[in-house]
């Protein structure tokens, strides 16, 4: 289906998870133009390679940092009319999904937000989306000539095809065409020794039962060598910064194993951990919804097992 | 200075709300309301509105006549005003059809100088509409805002995204969208739900905003439905009732076969 640009955001010398998966994504539907905003290493561009794009552009421009997505989308609109690119690919994320919104306006394209699949079917793009906390997919074409699409992460599972790209340097001056908002601040997220949750094979996150105390979910995250998750209730009590947050605004998570400590089960939670493959849930609470979709329910005090729990594995 | 605060009406997620056949999205569900996401967006409207000298809080909401739930829902809350966009051509728009009539809505009432919405609808959860209302309006964008102030005319939020912690200026006018990180909605007390029922809401179509019929609904979408399936519900699995423990052995087990 033509030139595919794919948005890789360069934050180290490796190709994020989430881009690894656009990559793989768009090779499956056209030739990949990898656009690095911002500039990025030699090694980076290496392992951009790692997954078959056709084309690695490397783009400074001067105004990225201090503006807010306005001057990453239009970088991405010069690149896509540059290359006539049909398909233009994001991760989704706040961040993502804006740029897709003001590419797509800019190039009178159709716009899918958070998909989680898309194939050529007879020239036409189809797209997968989730919605509605969870409890439909709904599948859609886009009938314009462009199309741009924001991938959930977990949409697919990046494949090494090791391609030669043609590298191009190259440099972009965001001119404002109005008044635009201006960074004066910030501060870049938080590390973490522990896997990203939304990459994680194991995920145990905590809620409001957990009473504050997030040492147990902690404990039981490092013995499995997984990340650290909580329901929404527990980031606005404090418990847990709001990065760590899993349900419909925080984090979509995939894993192989989650375990729910001290967590009810709301919709907008499931909706953001529905298709791990096995789930653990400790709750006190016989009723609680979270016990009719775990795999294993234990109805029991989270305080008293998950560090005997713990103790063992250790 | 009017706030227009840009809300939508849809099903409560526990709903059970169907899609028509055209696979628009059943908008009338039992307990169908004013989007959570959005009541976020109302709060930050008229805390602003006590800070800044003159100002007045409008909300706007494009949809069915059964969309004055919402907008009074938000008058309850201590809105000023609300205006309904209601027009059959609308139905089936996509976020740019929708994006397109908040535009000309923002135009045909005076004196906006600030536009408020909420981080992304609760249904479709698209998140793209603050950007697009921007760039359309040729105003700056301050979106995703877990923290927003108003000062001598400069608007400054905080926002937490996969890039880090940012604070973001400019001056007004602006489009400013909050998360749900912004602070807890208000409920309405008895005494506003009394005198919200002296507000009026007033329904205009698109013929008063002069958007040609062409340019939204169905017809126009860039992207067409063309299947929905409800997704599958996980089945509930083993249940035990642990005593002072008793459950370790077997949740041990589980762990080692879920992560092998
Ligand atoms: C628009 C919108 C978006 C939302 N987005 C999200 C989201 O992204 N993520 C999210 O999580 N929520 C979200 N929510 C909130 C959601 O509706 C719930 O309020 C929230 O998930 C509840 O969190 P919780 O399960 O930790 O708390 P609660 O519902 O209070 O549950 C706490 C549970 O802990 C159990 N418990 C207490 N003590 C113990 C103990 N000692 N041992 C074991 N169990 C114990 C209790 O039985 C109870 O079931 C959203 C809501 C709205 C309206």
């Amino acid at each position: 289906m033509g030139n595919v640009i794919v948005l890789v955001n360069a934050t180290s010398d490796v190709v994020d998870a989430a881009s690894a998966e656009l990559l793989t994504t768009g090779a499956g539907l056209g030739s990949v133009v990898a656009v690095v905003p911002g500039g990025g290493s030699d090694a980076l561009v290496a392992d951009i390679a790692q997954y078959g794009a056709a084309e690695v552009h490397v783009v400074s421009c001067p105004q990225l940092s201090d503006s807010l997505v306005v001057a990453k989308a239009a970088l991405l609109v010069e690149r896509a009319a540059e290359t006539h690119a049909s398909i233009v690919l994001v991760a989704s994320g706040l961040e993502g999904n804006e740029v897709a919104a003001l590419v797509a306006a800019k190039l009178g394209a159709g716009l899918v937000t958070d998909a989680v699949a898309v194939r050529a079917d007879d020239g036409e793009l189809v797209v997968d989306k989730v919605v509605w906390a969870g409890k439909y997919t709904v599948t859609a074409k886009v009938v314009a000539p462009v199309a741009v699409l924001s991938m959930k992460a977990n949409s697919c599972v990046a494949v090494v095809a090791p391609s030669q790209p043609e590298v191009r340097q190259a440099h972009f001056d965001f001119a404002a065409p109005a008044p635009t908002a201006r960074v004066t601040s910030i501060e870049p997220a938080a590390t973490s020794s522990r896997p990203k949750l939304v990459e994680a094979n194991v995920v145990v996150s905590g809620g409001r039962g957990t009473d504050g105390d997030f040492a147990p979910v902690e404990a039981l995250a490092d013995a499995l060598g997984g990340a650290v998750g909580a329901s929404r209730a527990a980031v606005d009590a404090g418990f847990a910064p709001q990065p760590l947050q899993v349900g419909q605004t925080g984090k979509t998570v995939s894993p192989d194993l989650y375990v729910a400590l001290g967590i009810s089960g709301a919709i907008q939670h499931i909706a953001g951990m529905r298709t791990a493959r096995q789930i653990l849930a400790i709750n006190s609470d016989p009723e609680a919804p979270i016990h009719r979709l775990a795999d294993l329910s234990v109805v029991g005090d989270l305080k008293v097992i998950v560090p005997a729990v713990v103790a063992r594995l250790g | 200075m009017k706030i227009l605060t840009c809300v939508k009406y849809v099903p409560d997620a526990g709903d059970e709300v169907g899609f028509e056949s055209d696979f628009t999205l059943g908008r009338t569900g039992p307990s169908s309301k004013l989007s959570e996401l959005d009541e976020y967006a109302v709060e930050q409207a008229l805390r602003l509105r006590a800070t800044i000298d003159g100002a007045t809080v409008t909300v706007l909401s494009v949809g069915p006549a059964e969309a004055e739930v919402a907008l009074r829902k938000a008058l309850q809350m201590g809105a000023d005003e609300a205006v309904l966009v209601s027009d059959e051509a609308i139905a089936g728009s996509d976020v740019f059809g929708t994006a397109a009539v908040l535009i000309a809505a923002a135009g045909y009432l005076d004196e906006v100088g600030l536009v408020m919405c909420g981080m992304s609808s609760t249904d479709a959860g698209i998140g793209a509409l603050p950007a697009l209302l921007a760039e359309a309006l040729g105003w700056p964008l301050l979106s995703n805002a877990a923290e927003v102030s108003v000062e001598a005319g400069q608007a400054r939020i905080v926002r937490s995204d996969e890039f880090g912690t940012r604070v973001v200026e400019a001056a007004l006018p602006a489009v400013v969208s909050v998360t749900d990180q912004s602070g807890e909605p208000r409920y309405p007390s008895f005494k506003d739900v009394l005198a919200a029922k002296k507000k009026s809401v007033t329904t205009i179509g698109l013929a008063e905003l002069g958007v040609e019929a062409a340019l939204v609904g169905a017809g126009a979408a860039r992207v067409q439905v063309t299947a929905v399936v409800r997704n599958p519900e996980r089945a509930a699995g083993r249940v035990i009732v642990d005593v002072d423990g008793s459950s370790v052995d077997d949740i041990v087990e589980f762990l080692a076969a879920a992560t092998k």
